[in-house]
């Protein structure tokens, strides 16, 4: 285990170095000279390369992406430019935001999806296993902007039940519910339709093993079958597929946060890319890199544990 | 002596038999490929999803035709108006026709998506086949690759991309067909690796025929069903984020009619005018579904 735990934790560091790389590249070879950009287009020639001179952008890359990168591990993150504040913190409480978003989609998602994908597979090839799957895969094929405006006009045009613009609620649970329910919708659907879909196929497995027929033989009562036989091994890749989408569903907050005007981590993305807010564009991607590769290793530490056979490998 | 040749005759139709019977089941490509084709149109949900997608391909053809007013033509006095006899689903913050609008808006959407699904199957196959056949080093070099591409949300490499280097039809092609290169290659490869060990290899090994015949002309088309699917699989995915891009103005442009780039501009208006973003929202939805119909169902009929 502490062989394959090494190998996998390594190997995660060696992405991270790779990815830190080529974001440091992207958000280094922006259009346009970084000292035109804090001083707009009435500034002289002389002005604008003191300020790149005072930035450091007159080094070669390899010592920028040295500076940047030991500055970055030591919490140094630089001062946004189109902000004029540290990035650090203004990253952090935006990254909260999405965090609090996230959070609140996969704790009400993840019991359900599994608990659906299972009742799929136990009912398999009846009316219910059928609306779930169809319904799961539909989800899966819609833009989350498209689930969103669905929503959008069905909860809070129609219905009124929700705001058409979220924020960030304080800790009254209503207010949570209030603002969340509608952007975490879209990411619910979509994340639905994966975890759902792999625990049915994963319970379908376990139900055709042999261990399965024997438990039935034995006379074992199906709830008890299902607990300590079946769920046990169907929720294996369920678990994996959890903590990558957890990871993917930074990707959807782009949109999701984009289409309901809230501050989060996304949101920052997409405006510090069409800002060229270089410090904060490279400061939250990488960032948003960090949870996906720390949550693949984690979900294939997890699913090394609970599975023996990946582990001894 | 007598006994001798009737035993060698029951020897030789023993072996000749079975491959008499296989020469009846053989079928030539062409044949193979139209029984699946009629056994696909006997499906209601391929059906459905065809009949779907090819009046929207035939839509995007046709689109400055069909459209009963022109998509771009802006009327002052009558913008935000609700759905009605003149104007089907009501009109836009110009007053543009919405109902044109929708039709006009997939024209971009059908050409991108399928150009970026081309180019992502060609790479795909190409790094598969050479990863997979040769295996060794440059298998786990290019894999380990692969994986540190796929550690990053799509949508986040293509935001990161296109805000750099601008955004055309042609560039939203190059990145999503970049971007789906090494997933595609994952898929082909894993065949390629089964495919590998088979006699035809071998044989065509000790024939001497160089490594580039092998995989293109002897692997290649015994996996080519493996392909199709994948393809079909991308073109959904590839509509999913070319609609995103445009939808995060990374795609299309003003004044154009693109549904993503309309439900981004016309979210502002959703509680005066939810007409504005619900009909292209649809349209797209049920572009997405009758392509994920067709592809449920080709992936059945292949695996089958």
């Amino acid at each position: 285990m502490s062989r394959y735990v090494s190998k996998r934790v390594l190997l995660s560091l060696a992405t991270l170095l790779l990815v830190s790389f080529i974001v440091f590249i992207a958000g280094d070879v922006l259009p346009g000279s970084i000292g035109r950009t804090i001083l707009g287009q009435f500034a002289t020639d002389a002005q604008v390369h003191a300020v790149d001179v005072q930035l450091g952008f007159n080094h070669p890359v390899l010592i920028r992406y040295w500076n940047w990168i030991s500055s970055f591990v030591t919490g140094d993150w630089g001062t946004s430019i189109t902000q004029q504040i540290p990035v650090l913190s203004f990253v952090m409480q935006k990254f909260l935001n999405s965090l609090m978003l996230g959070a609140f989609a996969l704790i009400i998602i993840v019991p359900i999806s599994v608990g659906l994908g299972v009742l799929a597979a136990v009912k398999r090839n009846t009316k219910i296993d059928k609306i779930i799957s169809i319904t799961g895969m539909s989800m899966l094929a819609l833009p989350e902007f498209v689930t969103g405006v669905g929503v959008i006009i069905l909860f809070s045009l129609v219905l009124k039940w929700f705001p058409v613009f979220s924020n960030v609620p304080g800790w009254n649970p209503w207010q949570i519910v209030r603002n969340f329910f509608l952007p975490a919708m879209p990411e619910m659907l979509l994340i639905f339709g994966y975890i759902s879909r792999i625990a049915r196929a994963g319970t379908i497995e376990a139900l055709e093993s042999n261990y399965n027929r024997t438990a039935v033989l034995k006379g074992l009562p199906p709830s008890r079958i299902l607990a300590r036989h079946i769920l046990r091994n169907s929720l294996l890749p369920t678990i994996a597929v959890t903590a990558v989408q957890a990871g993917y569903l930074v990707g959807g907050l782009v949109v999701v946060e984009t289409l309901f005007n809230y501050p989060g981590i996304g949101n920052l993305i997409y405006t510090s890319a069409t800002q060229h807010d270089q410090p904060v564009l490279q400061a939250s991607v990488f960032l948003v890199a960090l949870i996906y590769t720390v949550g693949n290793l984690v979900a294939d530490l997890l699913t090394a544990w609970l599975n023996p056979r990946v582990r001894l490998a | 002596m007598a006994q001798s040749t009737s035993e060698v005759g029951v020897m030789a139709e023993a072996i000749i038999d079975p491959l008499l019977a296989n020469v009846g089941q053989l079928q030539t490509r062409s044949e193979r490929f139209r029984s699946h084709w009629q056994q696909l149109f006997k499906k209601p949900s391929f059906v459905i999803g065809f009949v779907i997608v090819a009046f929207w391909v035939i839509d995007a053809i046709f689109a400055t035709t069909i459209a009963p007013q022109d998509p771009q033509s802006q009327h002052a006095f009558i913008t935000l108006q609700g759905p009605s006899g003149a104007h089907w689903f009501g009109t836009d913050w110009l007053g543009r026709d919405v109902f044109s609008r929708v039709l006009a808006g997939c024209t971009s959407i059908l050409k991108v998506a399928p150009l970026a699904t081309l180019l992502g199957i060609a790479g795909g196959t190409v790094v598969g086949l050479i990863t997979g056949y040769f295996g060794g080093k440059i298998d786990s070099i290019i894999m380990r690759v692969v994986d540190a591409f796929l550690a990053f949300p799509l949508i986040i490499i293509a935001v990161l991309v296109l805000s750099l280097i601008g955004t055309s039809e042609f560039t939203v092609v190059l990145l999503i067909g970049i971007i789906f290169t090494p997933v595609i290659s994952r898929t082909i490869r894993s065949v390629v690796l089964v495919e590998r060990e088979k006699e035809y290899v071998a044989s065509a090994k000790l024939r001497g025929e160089r490594s580039l015949y092998i995989m293109f002309a002897e692997i290649l088309p015994n996996i080519t069903s493996t392909i199709i699917v994948e393809a079909t699989i991308r073109v959904g995915y590839a509509i999913f984020t070319a609609a995103t891009l445009s939808f995060l103005t990374l795609g299309a442009q003003p004044p154009s009619p693109d549904w993503g780039l309309t439900i981004t501009q016309g979210r502002l208006y959703i509680q005066m005018a939810p007409w504005v973003v619900l009909f292209p929202a649809l349209a797209l939805a049920t572009l997405v579904v009758g392509i994920n119909l067709i592809v449920e169902a080709i992936q059945k009929e292949l695996n089958a």
